[in-house]
């Protein structure tokens, strides 16, 4: 039933903007993989080339072995979600969940049990004579889903598939999402702009920027060793420090951190240091230097402090509140950075996520979660 | 306080106020136009009782009239029907040059007056008309005839199966026929099963709008036709020369049966709808 997805080379524009370039990648069978990236990068655009929704341009597209560059989209035979759902408004949720099938001129008593057994997993079984306006946002969803995998299809494609729901039912939605796939072992390939939905859920991440792939790996991979200058800013959140390299260390001021080992003296980098990454000491350590604490916000278990180092460059830190009780407003204290992420400035400078001392907050951000759509 | 509460109530006087003058203007503007004329046709129709009805309708020109305007109805809603469908489709999903240009040519016909149309007609199908050697070649007779009737009908009615049509689809979106192909469903799958049945209503009232004015029209079906009594003459011409020749009551009682169709069928779809609407909940 699951088969892999490997993409090779594929290449698309539209007009003279390049929206996918040269994109290669696998998804293994029985795996779930985030094609992750902000909006704008061509991920949705990969996604819909595999469904057949779009032609590339130049490129390939095999699914469990078999190439599907050609085929039409009714013959790819892939299941497909769509972020604003797409289901069919004047049928009923069972209609809806039978279409696939009822094209593909499967007798009506297989069509029955069928649509009772996907209504059974998705949890919507007192649901199948309602229309799709009289169902949540969480729970047309669902539909959308049990519709998609109805006809058996041998790779699930999932487009932004909780990006229209509100904040609790995506978390919901996610978790189930991720038990649904343990049983049933689709192979599927979504698309988000929410990072924190890509680590959580999959095995594996392709990280899309300007069309291009920037990484492709396990999840903690993608956050414990970027790539490249954006993969370290855009997922999870950073601290983008400016300095001068000397002797395979980053200097701003009298502050150093260590990692850059293939940067020559003098050159400029930038070094990626994760908020929780940073640890605070009353006292000098040996790689520790100090900083003024400028604000600290409060989050229940955790606090945000706002640091600034002494060549002026801001830091934020989060930590745990037991291990900072005593720190406040208007101290001056010691940070020692752990794993810093540097690269050359050069490298980082047609990034976007550059700004010295900016925090990059997480994607999610980015683009608001829209109510649930009302009719 | 009291200041303030009095203004307040000022205010919701003055919006009341507001709203009932509003509603008596539409209400009236209604009634003056729509309702008066309909009232004055009904009355005068039937002001010399049902046997007078049964004689207009026992005449054998009446008849045919009314056999050649179902005819010119029929074929023209077929006609814009169907290639309204497709234009629209064209329209609202496909992007080309010219696309502009062609939406603007689409409501051509409810800009020009249908005498135009009329004449546009006889100067192409006429006597020294561009085609009038191809069809004259085979013996067709295009000009004072029936196909010439249906044209120009055709014509005139083309842009009502589009302009309902084309919102809908734009409101619509491409999702739900994406994600049909996705499910397997083939072109034709799509459009019967789910495209068309998100137009319906649309589509439907497009229909309705393209047979009442397929009934109606007299203008350019008057210079095309020649207005032959008992040939080509349909309900609307009969109703003109009826009113010429002085028997007004016929031309009233003919002038009713029509504008009691195109009135029943814009009721009739509006409460399927309304129907449909409330089964969907």
């Amino acid at each position: 039933m699951a088969g892999s997805i490997q993409v090779r080379g594929l290449t698309k524009s539209f007009g003279t903007f390049r929206a996918v370039d040269d994109v290669t990648f696998e998804a293994a069978e029985g795996t779930i993989t985030a094609l992750l990236g902000p909006s704008g990068s061509g991920k949705s655009t990969v996604l819909r080339m595999i469904a057949g929704l779009e032609q590339a341009d130049v490129g390939s597209v095999w699914v469990a072995g078999e190439e599907l560059t050609e085929a039409s989209v009714q013959d790819r035979r892939l299941g497909f979600v769509f972020q604003h759902y797409a289901l069919f408004r004047h049928m009923t949720v069972r209609k809806n969940v039978a279409f696939g099938l009822s094209v593909r001129r499967v007798d009506k008593g297989t069509q029955r049990e069928r649509v009772d057994e996907l209504l059974e997993l998705v949890g919507l079984a007192p649901f199948g004579d309602r229309y799709p306006d009289q169902l949540s946002g969480g729970q047309r969803q669902r539909v959308a889903l049990a519709r998609a995998l109805a006809p058996r299809p041998q790779v699930l494609l999932l487009d932004e598939p909780f990006g229209a729901l509100d904040a609790r039912v995506r978390q919901e939605l996610r978790a189930w999402l991720d038990h649904l796939h343990r049983e049933l072992g689709v192979t599927s390939l979504f698309v988000t702009h929410d990072q924190e939905e890509a680590l959580e859920l999959a095995n594996e991440i392709v990280v899309m920027n300007h069309g291009r792939v920037e990484q492709v790996g396990p999840a903690d991979a993608i956050y414990n060793q970027p790539a490249t200058p954006f993969v370290a800013a855009f997922v999870g959140s950073s601290n983008v420090l400016r300095g001068t390299v000397w002797e395979r260390h980053v200097h701003f001021g009298h502050s150093i951190v260590a990692g850059a080992h293939e940067i020559p003296d003098g050159a400029e980098a930038i070094a990626y240091i994760r908020p929780h990454d940073i640890e605070i000491t009353s006292e000098a350590g040996s790689t520790s230097f100090p900083v003024a604490v400028e604000r600290r916000t409060d989050m229940g278990w955790m606090s945000k402090l706002h640091l600034r180092l002494e060549d002026g460059q801001p830091l934020v830190a989060q930590l745990p509140n037991d291990e900072i009780e005593a720190v406040e407003a208007g101290q001056r204290l010691f940070a020692n950075l752990r794993n810093p992420k540097v690269f050359a400035a050069d490298r980082a400078e047609d990034e976007s996520a550059t700004v010295p001392g900016a925090v990059v907050a997480p994607a999610e951000t980015e683009t608001q979660p829209q109510a649930e759509a009302q009719v | 306080m009291s200041a303030i509460s009095t203004s307040a109530r000022a205010d919701r006087r003055k919006a009341r106020l507001w709203r009932a003058l509003m509603l008596s203007v539409a209400l009236l503007y209604v009634a003056v136009l729509l309702l008066a004329p309909l009232g004055g046709i009904i009355y005068y129709a039937l002001k010399e009782g049902l046997g007078e009805v049964g004689h207009t309708f026992r005449q054998s020109d009446v008849r045919h009239a009314f056999y050649l305007t179902a005819i010119i109805m029929v074929v023209t809603v077929i006609v814009t029907t169907f290639f309204g469908i497709i234009v629209a489709l064209v329209l609202a999903r496909d992007r080309f040059v010219g696309k502009r240009l062609v939406s603007a040519l689409v409501d051509l016909p409810l800009a020009v007056s249908p005498v135009i149309v009329g004449l546009m007609a006889v100067l192409l199908f006429g006597r020294g008309g561009w085609f009038e050697p191809f069809f004259a070649a085979r013996g067709i007779q295009v000009i004072f005839a029936l196909p010439s009737m249906i044209l120009v009908t055709i014509f005139i009615s083309i842009p009502f199966v589009i302009r309902e049509v084309v919102p809908v689809l734009q409101e619509l979106g491409m999702e739900e026929e994406q994600a049909a192909w996705t499910l397997g469903a083939s072109r034709l799958q799509t459009f019967r099963r789910v495209t068309l049945p998100n137009i319906r209503w649309g589509l439907l009232y497009g229909i309705a709008l393209s047979a009442a004015r397929s009934i109606g029209e007299v203008g350019a079906v008057l210079i095309v036709s020649g207005s032959l009594q008992g040939q080509t003459e349909t309900a609307t011409l009969y109703i003109l020369r009826a009113f010429d020749q002085y028997q007004e009551q016929q031309a009233y009682i003919v002038a009713l049966t029509l504008a009691s169709f195109s009135i029943v069928m814009l009721i009739g779809i509006e409460t399927l709808k309304r129907r449909a609407s409330r089964e969907a909940g």
